[in-house]
């Protein structure tokens, strides 16, 4: 690694560079805190971490409501909001119409009035019904009204893709949200996250998308005890250091970064040692973790499950070249899902994913390794 | 005659059936359908069970057989797939009831016949004539002569603000303005006929009413200005008018959103048992938006206490009502969501008055939404970007601004009281134009908003980019102050 002597020897050292490696000893410190949340001896499955967290923010705070398709009498399309029927009643938990843009509508209309609604998404590629009261009703108004009306809501549900349900019910939201100024975004991937960020998310007094993913529902997560304790939440806004490392650092959220720590098992084999990022928020996106990170290891490789253009990716390739320029030993490579359409065979399902030897190959790439280019078929 | 005699077997038969196997007679349980329902299987095998409904929440499946959770399922579904016993000899005839889950009070047909398009006429309301006379039987709403002057009162000076406005935005004063002339009676009257605990979701031609609620000539100057005392710190175009503390929600541009929201503001107040209800106003074009249809449904369903107020006033932009809608007028629409509506003459400031307050009430005590069309004529173009000329023709234009004035109308009644007279008019208009001309030139003296406000609410508390973003601007503007316009303040 010649370059990186040299390199440091004409960065030298700036404030801003002594500040930011100040941030990222802090962030190791209290990364070391962090990752003692994921090590607990409980088993927390994802979907038990959301109940939980709606059932007690739901017990703490009278005017949250739970409102969407088949959230009581059904028990939730996927089952997240279990119970809370029979615990709250129908005034907290109300079943609608088929309607996103009338639930979505009104649940902003009752979060002007005061109340803190959580509207429940069957899946964010339904949401696009609905797109104009999370943009324009909900997102601008605290800034149009001159700071007169405030919007605490949260909008959760399954994004991105799942398996084998085709074009119109895969597509990842979480670029086109994250440009919105007045939204806060966020993709939780551990139990940990979904049920902290969760609870920050609905105490918030701004609106929230809640990315969430169907097929991690079900997975399971260790937790220490201070995740199930009842005043838990993780701030919005923070990144977190699912693994550290010094060779290349690899962002994901959500279902990728599971994708991307099994990537670095496998580089480690290889030699090469991976940092990975778990992004947690979208918007506002932790830049100073990022580019810390960058800093250390030199290389990057941004990871998503959604379409390549104008993409997290994008955004993440962009703040790391305004400010870390200098520090860069490899272009910047995003993995990103393929620029179609979702398609339902599992087999073409899997070629417009993102898989572990992707991220692999594009680690490897960074560190100057031979790799063929392209998938293997 | 023939039902008498079905009925009266299928009670036969149940008396001399034993709906219930040996072990199970200690839980001696009735068969639990819906009070509306008869017997509907008086043919069916004796030994059929009928087991109670345990949950509370679940649908009761109409039908054959409901089954506890706890209970074993009998195979109900083994019986059904017996051969039935042979049917009376009546057959089925037309007045066989019908119990289809989707449809409560209906029968069936054998006549191959389909619903009209055109709907039952629905009458429009009114009680004052065009001469400001009552009309013949019509009963006037209680309106002391204070409530009746302050009304229109509001409306003159809605009409000068109106007009004085429009004109300083063809000076270049501001960049917009929509005017309301022609429907100053529906809106000051509707507005007049609600309480200040009320909130108003309005669409954007509803100046008056936050006018009735007390905001004052030069707050509405501020707005159109977007100078540093606009309470939407110089964000929104002019005419987006918002005051929480007149209960009226910030104007919002895309058409028919204000309508869930006003539902969603609804459910809130039923949850809070306030006196009070949400009002929406839209105009008739906002029927065809998805969220009119999407707001109807829920607040029928949700029983929330909304009043939604449709101005119809027969145009949104060039677009006639011909092109806009096919059903006869926006009242009977209601039905279809299975929500109460009325029809009233929206020049006629009486009649609405009466029909509002009249809802209202209803709204709120039976906790129901409610339709109001309002039928009144867009004398407006529909801004100052439109020109009306272009679409309609002058005559039609002339007859309703010069024939069917609202404000004219009412003030005619007044007179007939003795409330008013001409002087009195005369001096209300040059009393309003002075204030308002004040009010412009003291908005357009005041400083615009600072920079500050470009950064501040997008959250709650400001984010670290846009801070970083505000320093940047800050040492540019250091750097170069001559390249800095000179009347936004730091």
């Amino acid at each position: 690694m010649w370059a990186t002597s040299a390199r440091r020897a004409i960065a030298g050292q700036s404030s801003v560079t002594s500040w930011l490696t100040q941030l990222r000893n802090s962030m190791i410190k209290s990364g070391e805190k962090v990752r003692s949340f994921s090590s607990g001896s409980n088993q927390l499955t994802v979907r038990d971490a959301l109940n939980s967290a709606l059932d007690e923010e739901m017990s703490a705070d009278s005017r949250v409501f739970v409102i969407g398709e088949e959230v009581g009498e059904y028990q939730g399309a996927y089952k997240v909001t279990k119970g809370l029927l029979q615990k709250f009643g129908p005034d907290r938990v109300l079943d609608t119409p088929i309607t996103e843009a009338g639930f979505t509508g009104l649940g902003v209309g009752a979060a002007f009035y005061g109340l803190k609604p959580v509207v429940e998404f069957m899946t964010f590629n339904f949401a696009m019904q609905a797109i104009d009261h999370i943009i324009n009703s909900a997102a601008k108004t605290y800034y149009m009204s001159g700071g007169q009306i405030s919007v605490p809501i949260v909008f959760r549900g399954p994004n991105g893709a799942a398996a084998g349900v085709a074009a119109q019910h895969s597509q990842c939201f979480a670029a086109w949200y994250g440009s919105c100024p007045g939204l806060k975004v966020i993709s939780p991937y551990s139990s940990e996250d979904y049920r902290g960020l969760l609870k920050a998310a609905i105490r918030d007094p701004d609106p929230v998308v809640f990315l969430e993913n169907e097929l991690m529902y079900g997975e399971t997560f260790p937790v220490s005890d201070e995740v199930l304790d009842s005043n838990f939440t993780l701030p919005i806004g923070k990144a977190k250091i699912e693994r550290e490392g010094k060779d290349v650092t690899i962002t994901a959220f959500s279902k990728m970064v599971g994708y991307a720590l099994k990537a670095a098992d496998e580089l480690a084999k290889d030699g090469i040692s991976a940092e990975v990022i778990n992004l947690r928020s979208i918007r506002p996106l932790d830049r100073a973790t990022i580019n810390a990170s960058v800093r250390k290891t030199y290389r990057l490789v941004t990871v998503e499950e959604g379409w390549p253009q104008h993409g997290v990716g994008a955004e993440i390739s962009a703040s790391v070249v305004e400010e870390s320029f200098e520090y860069l030993d490899a272009p910047i490579d995003r993995i990103t899902g393929a620029d179609v359409p979702m398609p339902y065979a599992a087999n073409l399902e899997r070629l417009a994913l993102p898989q572990v030897e992707d991220i692999v190959r594009a680690a490897k790439r960074a560190c100057y390794r031979q790799v063929p280019q392209s998938a293997a078929a | 005659m023939a039902l008498i005699r079905r009925a009266g077997r299928s009670l036969s038969m149940l008396k001399r059936s034993s709906l219930f196997h040996g072990k199970q007679k200690k839980q001696r349980q009735q068969p639990i359908v819906s009070p509306s329902l008869p017997n509907l299987t008086p043919h069916l095998p004796s030994s059929l069970i009928r087991l109670q409904i345990n949950t509370t929440y679940s649908a009761i499946p109409r039908g054959i057989s409901s089954c506890s959770f706890r209970s074993s399922y009998i195979p109900n579904r083994l019986l059904t797939s017996e051969a039935q016993p042979k049917l009376p000899d009546e057959g089925i005839d037309d007045t066989q009831f019908l119990d289809f889950p989707g449809v409560k009070n209906t029968a069936f047909t054998c006549d191959l016949k389909f619903v009209s398009e055109k709907s039952e006429e629905v009458p429009c309301y009114r009680v004052l004539s065009e001469l400001g006379e009552p009309v013949d039987g019509a009963k006037l709403p209680q309106m002391a002569d204070a409530l009746a002057l302050r009304i229109y009162e509001n409306m003159i000076t809605l009409q000068v603000m109106d007009y004085l406005f429009y004109e300083a935005q063809r000076q270049g004063r501001f960049s917009f303005y929509m005017t309301c002339s022609g429907e100053e009676a529906a809106i000051v009257a509707s507005a007049a006929a609600l309480s200040n605990e009320d909130v108003i979701f309005a669409q954007y031609r509803e100046q008056g009413a936050l006018m009735w609620r007390g905001f004052d000539l030069q707050e509405f100057a501020h707005q159109c200005y977007s100078n540093s005392a606009d309470y939407g710190k110089g964000r929104q175009m002019p005419i987006h008018y918002g005051s929480k503390k007149h209960n009226f929600v910030t104007i919002s541009s895309p058409i028919a959103t204000q309508l869930s929201h006003a539902v969603g503001a609804a459910y809130s107040l039923k949850m809070d048992r306030k006196d009070a209800c949400a009002v929406t106003y839209f105009g008739d074009g906002a029927t065809s938006e998805g969220d009119f249809h999407a707001a109807m449904n829920f607040a029928a369903v949700m029983e929330a206490p909304v009043l939604f107020i449709c101005r119809n006033n027969g145009w949104a932009i060039s677009t006639p009502i011909t092109d806009q809608y096919r059903s006869d007028g926006v009242a009977t629409k209601s039905r279809a969501y299975g929500m109460r509506s009325i029809c009233v003459d929206g020049n006629d400031a009486l009649a609405v008055y009466s029909a509002v307050k009249s809802a209202r009430s209803m709204a709120i005590s039976e906790s129901r939404p409610i339709l109001i069309e309002v039928l009144t004529y867009r004398v407006s173009h529909h801004s100052t970007s439109d020109d009306s000329t272009k679409y309609r023709s002058g005559e039609e234009l002339s007859h309703w601004k010069v024939m069917r004035d609202p404000v004219v109308r009412f003030r005619r009644w007044l007179e007939g009281n003795g409330w008013w007279n001409r002087q009195k008019d005369t001096e209300l208009q040059s009393h309003s134009r002075k204030k308002i001309i004040a009010a412009m030139m003291n908005a357009e003296s005041m400083k615009k908003p600072p920079l500050s406000d470009l950064f501040t609410d997008v959250y709650d508390s400001i984010p670290t980019n846009l801070k970083e973003q505000e320093s940047y601007v800050r040492e540019a503007v250091a750097k170069n102050p001559n390249l800095y316009p000179s009347d936004v303040p730091l």
